[in-house]
């Protein structure tokens, strides 16, 4: 029986994907990001083990919260790390009628990800840089392999959010902007773009575990920021 | 029976008896609607609700109290009569001659009112220091019957905050009565059920109840004259909307002049007052505005309300509640929505007049609801923080689709059902009690059964569970028959009159009895059960710590095995309490729930096998413990959810804070989120819930800079208050708890 690494589990999301989602938080990354707010998801061992069936009947107590739009994410963490655990719960829930959402950022692209995606309603993906260089320095991937993803999620047909958090400095030009909705418009499953402000409440996840959080110096955006750029879209 | 003040109302058996039940039914409309069609407020509700403000903000200034009438006994037409701006309001009557000026109600209890006035730098007149001594208080009465046990449970804390000292309150007179059928009437209605009662043997009850008609009678009268003091004359059916809420709110002001109880709640007033609005509005006499503004107006009449009360009482109570609840919404019994367009109304008035934590408004929810009246309810708690929800599927199929809800969360049939209120025990203290073989480490006290404390090294579930029945079988029967001397006496020296006027006279009575502690209790036998739970003791050899090590499921993370054990202890708690005979004959419920007296729990009793410190506060209801839920708000509401309607018929409570960035990104998925939440919630057969969308930082700011936040609003504990006016302790601890956040 296949069990799954996880992180944490969240009852009640309202900011992963569409309506309520119960959220499941994988344990293990294969990236490194300067802006990410879980760095305690990032070692592959040190989470809990489930088994699918244990995921589904949790998620089954909160089925009656779903309403129209909600269901289950898997967050992490990369999910794609854990590609068939993920596809034997999304299949358990499609299985019970529950909408799934697959949170990545996209750099894996093998059989066990695209098996994955078969069972899958929706991605919402990270697209964290719109140029190289910054995806080399602050990720750790070049750009391709995302770009990669979501074209394959074209020829699936897949809907896609993309996702993107604004960085002062780094993310919040117009011109960034602008090569996002670029992307975005190049693939037609992308029916939403999502950008989240940068937050620092995550220092003293990076304290604790006596890590450096390298974008520690950079001020988080303000809400004008915010409210200014999302009207770029 | 015909009048022509209901001419273009629907006939039906409502004119033949009393029966508002059935003048709603056959007279309203329901309203599938969304928000769009209300009005804002008018300038003059805009003026007056300045003049009121700045009189909230003397209130502040004085300390809470602005001022007391200390030479006037309150009842019905001691006071002549009082205003707010005469010419300028629609709909008048106040408790004394004038605003926010409270009135003394010894009847209850003299010392209860001595102290509150001293409290605040006042002194009882002597002339009523007089008169009292040659009249017996419900106080008095009490005192004389209790056992000595009682007292010690009392002195203990085990059973505290018994409406022994002060009035009961939970009754709601069905006040509408007065509007639809005129104060005539329904004196000729209980003159003759006290004829009747000639035919029936003349033993105690009847005697007792003969005489109680008497009594309502008397005070009906009274009212009548309380009305034409203020130039009305309500001896006939109201004529329109103005009248009709005119004469509903002189009948309720009538209750909270004669009785200064704990919660003196309102009923459901909103869709009756609709059946005259949307006749006004056909007849072309109202307008939307003009409908808006009547009830802008009465709401301003129940916004300045008030009680005196003592500090201790506060300490219960905290932040000068009314607990004027009125019930909104809900579905009918024929599958029609009592959502009306005043249910909008009435909930427009946080916007109109600005939030506010009374009247209590409490939604009675239902997955049959109209979307428009859920979103705007969902909007409504998001903007103001300012309403409940109770589940009114649940509810229906016991009461009927005419039911209220007194004080928080305790359901009963309008006119047909009180209840006689009980506070609550505290089980987490009863716990240690039991463990120390029937001695109370906190006060020194030994009560209940005696017997060795437990002597093991570490604690063994069945033979913890074995001497936890015994305590809490000796306890039930104590507490029932603490709340009969109660409440035999609360009827002979401090009856409702008024209000028992305004119910059947053959009156179904439920009793009330309430726990305090169970998440405290539940993660105490799960740390037995599954962790490892070593007593410290001291040198006498009674157990004043606990030392416990090991993982533990924990209340609030829908785990089954600490959730049935808090499911285990509310039916066993029922049941025990059940074998006691109440009296008259009333029907025995049970609550979860402790206003704010969790914190006055917690206080009191020493530390727990959960790892709880002493005197560190409870959680407030049936809430899990603060900040023990791992997975999240949904998991949280799911274990709230799995206590039983069932055994708990008077109410199972559950405070909700939510920050806004957790509930969704934009407003509108904010509100859609919440009715999917509320849905979902209820669709699991839970009971109640408050809801708090806001940040603890806006908390904090608040507890450092009270005046830059006059009226922020938070849900409780089954009710709504002014955070400003919650002691220093209280707001601390409303700080600490768990509030749902994004990860």
């Amino acid at each position: 029986m296949i069990k799954g690494n996880i992180h944490s589990l969240q009852s009640l999301g309202t900011v992963d994907g569409p309506g309520i989602r119960f959220v499941v938080f994988m344990q293990g990354c294969n990236l490194r990001c300067g802006c990410c707010h879980n760095p305690d998801t990032w070692e592959i061992s040190g989470g809990t083990e489930y088994t699918p069936e244990q995921i589904l009947e949790k998620v089954l107590r909160c089925k009656d919260y779903f309403g129209k739009t909600g269901g289950i994410t898997i967050s992490g963490g990369e999910p794609l790390l854990q590609s068939e655990f993920c596809y034997e719960l999304f299949s358990l829930c499609h299985n019970e009628g529950i909408n799934t959402c697959l949170d990545t950022s996209g750099s894996i692209l093998n059989e066990g990800a695209k098996k994955l995606l078969t069972v899958t309603d929706r991605v919402l993906l990270d697209i964290k840089y719109t140029n190289d260089a910054d995806y080399l320095e602050h990720v750790g991937c070049d750009m391709q392999k995302p770009l990669e993803f979501l074209t394959y999620l074209q020829t699936q047909k897949i809907p896609t959010t993309l996702r993107q958090v604004i960085i002062p400095t780094l993310t919040d030009s117009e011109e960034n902007i602008k090569l996002l909705k670029d992307i975005a418009e190049a693939h037609p499953v992308v029916d939403k773009i999502e950008l989240l402000p940068f937050r620092k409440i995550c220092q003293t996840k990076y304290d604790n575990m006596n890590i450096p959080f390298r974008f520690g110096n950079i001020p988080e955006p303000t809400q004008e920021t915010m409210k200014n750029i999302n009207k770029l879209l | 029976m015909t009048h022509e003040n209901w001419n273009g109302f629907k006939a039906g058996v409502w004119q033949n008896e009393i029966n508002v039940r059935d003048f709603i039914q056959a007279n309203y409309t329901e309203y599938t609607g969304d928000d769009s069609f209300l009005a804002g407020a008018t300038e003059r509700t805009k003026a007056l609700m300045k003049k009121v403000q700045a009189l909230f903000a003397l209130e502040r200034q004085f300390g809470g109290v602005l001022d007391i009438d200390t030479a006037t006994v309150s009842s019905l037409t001691t006071f002549s009569p009082g205003y707010i701006d005469k010419d300028n309001e629609i709909i008048v009557g106040m408790q004394t001659n004038r605003p926010l000026k409270r009135g003394v109600s010894p009847f209850g209890g003299i010392r209860m009112a001595r102290q509150a006035c001293e409290a605040y730098g006042y002194k009882l007149s002597e002339t009523i220091e007089d008169e009292f001594r040659f009249r017996t208080t419900h106080n008095e009465g009490v005192f004389r019957a209790y056992t000595d046990e009682m007292r010690l449970a009392r002195r203990c804390h085990v059973i505290t905050g018994l409406p022994d000292a002060y009035g009961r309150g939970r009754i709601i007179g069905d006040y509408r009565r007065v509007a639809l059928y005129g104060v005539d009437k329904l004196i000729e209605e209980k003159q003759k059920d006290k004829a009747a009662m000639a035919e029936k043997p003349f033993v105690t009850e009847n005697i007792k109840l003969s005489s109680e008609l008497f009594k309502q009678i008397n005070f009906l009268g009274k009212l009548k004259e309380m009305a034409t003091m203020y130039g009305f004359d309500i001896s006939g059916p109201a004529r329109d909307t103005r009248e009709a809420i005119q004469w509903t709110y002189f009948a309720y002001l009538a209750a909270i002049k004669e009785q200064n109880g704990a919660a003196m709640s309102l009923g459901r007033v909103a869709t009756f007052f609709d059946i005259y609005i949307e006749r006004d509005i056909k007849n072309g006499t109202l307008t939307e505005e003009g409908a808006q503004e009547l009830f802008d107006d009465f709401v301003i009449k129940l916004r300045i309300a008030r009680h005196l009360r003592t500090p201790e009482y506060n300490e219960l109570f905290g932040g000068d509640p009314m607990w004027i609840t009125e019930a909104v919404g809900g579905m009918g019994e024929d599958g029609r929505t009592l959502v009306s367009k005043s249910s909008f109304r009435v909930l427009n008035t946080l916007y109109t007049l600005g939030s506010s934590p009374e009247p209590n408004l409490t939604v009675l929810w239902s997955k049959q609801l109209p979307d428009g009246f859920k979103k705007f309810c969902a909007k409504v708690s998001k903007d103001t923080d300012s309403i409940q929800y109770e589940n009114d599927d649940i509810m229906r199929p016991i009461y009927g689709d005419d039911y209220a809800i007194a004080c928080c969360v305790s359901a009963m049939k309008l006119g047909k059902q009180m209840q006689f209120f009980g506070a609550r025990c505290n089980l987490a203290k009863l716990l240690n009690i039991a463990l120390n073989g029937g001695y109370d480490a906190m006060s020194g006290i030994h009560i209940g059964p005696q017997m060795e404390p437990v002597a093991d090294e570490k604690l063994n579930f069945d033979s913890v569970m074995e001497r936890y029945d015994i305590y809490i079988q000796w306890l039930s029967q104590l507490y029932v028959k603490t709340m009969n001397v109660i409440h035999y006496m609360h009827d002979e020296y401090c009856y409702e009159k008024v209000q028992m006027a305004l119910h059947d006279t053959d009156v179904e009575r439920l009793m009330a009895f309430g726990i305090a502690g169970l998440s405290v209790v539940a993660d105490s036998l799960s740390a037995i059960k599954y962790g490892c739970v070593k007593p410290v003791r001291n040198e006498e050899g009674f157990i004043v710590d606990y030392d416990t090590t090991g993982d533990f499921p924990k209340f609030g993370n829908d785990d089954d095995r600490v959730d049935s054990l808090a499911q285990d202890m509310t039916h066993r708690f029922i049941e025990a309490l059940r074998k006691t005979e109440t009296y008259r004959g009333a029907v025995h419920t049970l609550s979860v729930l402790t206003i704010t007296s969790n914190v006055m729990y917690g206080k009191n009793t020493g530390a727990t096998p959960d790892g709880r410190k002493s005197g560190e506060p409870f959680a407030p209801g049936a809430n899990p413990m603060h900040n023990r839920e791992e997975n999240g708000a949904l998991a949280s509401l799911n274990s709230v959810a799995k206590i039983s309607y069932d055994d708990c018929r008077d109410g199972v409570s559950n405070t909700f804070s939510i920050t806004p960035e957790a509930l969704g990104k934009t407003d509108e998925e904010r509100i859609d989120n919440l009715v999917t939440i509320l849905d979902g919630y209820f669709a699991k057969k839970a009971h109640h819930i408050n809801v708090n969308v806001l940040n603890r930082e806006t908390l904090m700011d608040a507890y450092e800079n009270p005046d830059k936040y006059p009226n922020l609003t938070i849900r409780v504990s089954g009710y709504a208050v002014n955070f400003n006016k919650l002691s220093r302790e209280h707001q601390r601890e409303v700080i600490s708890r768990t509030f749902h956040t994004v990860l």
